[in-house]
């Protein structure tokens, strides 16, 4: 295969797209990564409401060891932000998540939404040009019409290739609360947005209209003790669809059994574990991302602390459970305080589905191996971004001695959190989000 | 930073108050964190709606945070304690939305759910049509995290909100009025920037005597002049804004 088993790949630093400067501006900072579904294009989007598309060049025979390198393929504004009036309150133009539609002709469409509204985009190669107009100059001045003595046929030039963004679809006021989701639907004609409340599913080619398949608003607000946090349709069966919840769990609903999707088709919750219960055991089991894995038979969650992985055909508790940071659990009254334990952290799998990576603080980045049951830790930083450089595993220490290359819990940097990752959906390569850094690494070629 | 894993006593039925404050000071660390958690909450919550929406998320878990809390309070009785002791000098050193809650118009003792949120409603329904500038009685000061909750939540209906707003603005202000500077100081003396907000704008309103809602709010706009503190977005147009839609209604 791939080289899926842990103790075969070694990772090794690629690139790093973003300023050296050690000083953020926020709007630079990424919030969301997204290959495309070869893997040629990885999109960024930032709390600026830009959007970044990378495209990796051709392979080059001449330099083997430079194995494709990501370089900027298009820029776009995606969302500005607004001001809602009614409520007097900002809307930010933040890029939530953006998610790439399968190719189905020259142009790359891709969807990209803020708090509020969703909009599909169309990005597009053009390197002709046409010349010789009868009735406009090469400046594009119109001609006097009584000057023109003869006519001639437009010709179709070669131009320096340039790549146009184009909004091509706007889905607006159809969500009062946040955008925390948004899934193509397998059929490729429809899709879904969740927020904080509530689902609804799209058609692309309508915009002025939603059907919501899922609503937990309670009719009395001060009831609400639980909100969706993510929700994600299954990569094969266009009617089934998962959503997960700030109380720790994941429901799978099937569209074709209502069309509003309250009563669901299964339910999986683990059972809370009595000699951990604390003030915070809530507000750790919120789940922060779910993902299906490729195959379609597992549905991956993150919560504060762990990832876990679920069989769809058993509810009552997760078939795998991996420590991303157990030594926080010691801290959490701090996390809380400055509130670090609201941060919302993804997960991906790998394209074999047999590797799964989430991130975690310090610029720290985890990677699980669901075969051999190894884990690895590793560090997106400058520090370790000659060209080709191997990353070298990192350790966390727990109490006692700490090793020489060791670092304390205590020394652990909060303000650098790796929410965002995304994996090539065939090959070894990792885009890493760290703050307003992307990072790429690919595992060393032999 | 605060010890985990302490093992919590029962008090076993005593109704004797001097009897329940002996096992309270027999683990003093234990209700003290939970304490300073209540707090913490409160505090959080309080910030979560001033400019910027809500993070719906994060604030159903801070509520549903303090509700735990309170639940626990008033199993353990301590609930009970701290409501007798209300009118101390002791209530100073804490958020004075503590002090709220802990005003309960009603008896614990009866057995109703009085904490929770959800017996709140009934209240809030019945004086939706009192003055909103009223001072802070015991009845208006229960319903201050029933507004603050109905604010966070109810983003729906811009006129109701607009009352909502204005009743929790006023309670968090003319609350804050009464609190001791150097209490409030000592209070967030270890509080790390994201309090900075709340720190400010305590500092900014302590300098004032008698606040109306216009200079009250165009404090928020001091936070950008002297930190570079992104989170808070104040512009002072959005402000005028606000502020002319607060008058209005």
């Amino acid at each position: 295969g791939f080289g899926s088993l842990m103790q075969d790949v070694l990772w090794c630093f690629s690139q790093v797209k973003g300023t050296i400067d050690p000083g953020v501006t926020e709007a630079d900072i990424i919030s969301t990564v997204e290959f495309n579904h070869t893997g040629e294009l990885l999109a960024t989007g930032d709390k600026g409401g830009r959007v970044v598309i990378f495209q990796r060049e051709q392979e080059s025979k001449n330099q083997p060891h430079r194995r494709g390198e990501y370089n900027v393929y298009s820029t776009f504004q995606s969302h500005e932000p607004e001001f809602d009036y009614l409520k007097s309150l900002e809307i930010e133009e933040k890029i939530n998540k953006i998610r790439w539609l399968p190719q189905q002709n020259a142009a790359y469409f891709l969807l990209s939404t803020n708090d509020k509204t969703v909009k599909l985009w169309k990005v597009s190669e053009r390197d002709k040009r046409p010349e010789g107009y009868n009735l406009k100059d090469e400046d594009g001045r119109l001609r006097d019409p009584s000057m023109i003595t003869m006519l001639r046929v437009p010709v179709l030039r070669p131009m320096d290739l340039m790549v146009e963004a184009t909004p091509r679809r706007v889905f607006a006021n159809a969500h009062t609360y946040h955008i925390n989701s948004i899934s193509i639907n397998s059929d490729y004609e429809t899709y879904m947005s969740a927020d904080d409340l509530r689902i609804n599913l799209w058609n692309f080619e309508i915009t002025n209209q939603s059907f919501n398949i899922v609503d937990i608003k309670p009719a009395n607000m001060e009831e609400l003790t639980e909100v969706i946090t993510a929700a994600e349709f299954h990569p094969h069966h266009c009617n089934t669809f998962v959503y997960s919840s700030s109380k720790g769990t994941i429901r799978l609903c099937d569209m074709r059994t209502a069309a509003l999707c309250d009563r669901h088709a299964k339910f999986f919750e683990e059972p809370e574990d009595p000699s951990n219960r604390s003030f915070f055991s809530e507000i750790i089991s919120s789940i922060s991302d779910v993902k299906f894995s490729h195959s379609g038979r597992y549905i991956m969650t993150r919560d504060y602390l762990t990832v876990k992985v679920w069989d769809l055909n058993m509810e009552n508790r997760p078939i795998e459970t991996y420590q991303v940071h157990d030594y926080l659990r010691s801290k959490l009254c701090s996390l809380y305080e400055n509130d670090c334990i609201f941060d919302k952290f993804e997960c991906v799998w790998n394209g074999s589905d047999s590797v799964i990576m989430t991130g975690s603080y310090n610029n720290f980045f985890r990677m699980f191996d669901r075969n051999t049951k190894r884990d690895v830790t590793l560090e997106a930083s400058r520090e370790n971004s000659k060209p080709r450089a191997i990353l070298k595993p990192r350790k966390v220490c727990v109490g006692g001695k700490r090793r020489k290359d060791e670092i304390s819990v205590d020394s652990l940097d909060f303000s650098k959190k790796i929410l965002h990752t995304a994996w090539h959906p065939s090959e070894n390569i990792i885009a890493v989000a760290a703050t307003n850094n992307l990072y790429i690494f690919q595992d060393k070629v032999n | 930073m605060f010890v985990r894993g302490l093992k919590r006593k029962c008090f076993d039925g005593e109704e004797d108050i001097e009897g329940t404050l002996a096992g309270i000071k027999a683990i003093p660390s234990y209700n003290l964190q939970r304490q300073s958690l209540l707090d913490m909450s409160l505090v959080k919550l309080q910030l979560c709606h001033m400019l910027v929406e809500p993070n719906l998320c994060r604030s159903v878990l801070i509520a549903n945070t303090v509700r735990q809390i309170q639940e626990e309070m008033t199993q353990d009785g301590t609930w009970q304690m701290i409501n007798t002791q209300s009118t101390g000098q002791a209530s100073l050193d804490r958020l004075v939305s503590t002090d709220i809650l802990c005003r309960s118009s009603r008896d614990p003792a009866e057995g109703k759910h009085v904490p929770g949120y959800g017996t709140f409603s009934k209240d809030f329904e019945s004086d939706q049509a009192q003055d909103s500038s009223e001072t802070m009685s015991t009845a208006s000061s229960v319903q201050a995290p029933r507004n603050l909750q109905s604010n966070m939540w109810e983003m729906e209906t811009p006129q109701e909100n607009k009352g909502n707003f204005q009743k929790s603005l006023d309670q968090i202000f003319e609350t804050l009025e009464n609190k001791s500077p150097n209490s409030v100081e000592d209070l967030f003396s270890e509080v790390d920037n994201s309090y900075y907000d709340l720190d400010t704008m305590l500092t900014g309103m302590m300098s004032n005597t008698k606040m109306g809602h216009c200079d009250s709010l165009e404090t928020f706009s001091s936070p950008t002049n002297t930190a570079s503190n992104s989170n808070c977005k104040s512009d002072l147009n959005d402000l005028d804004h606000i502020v002319e839609i607060l008058v209005e209604s």
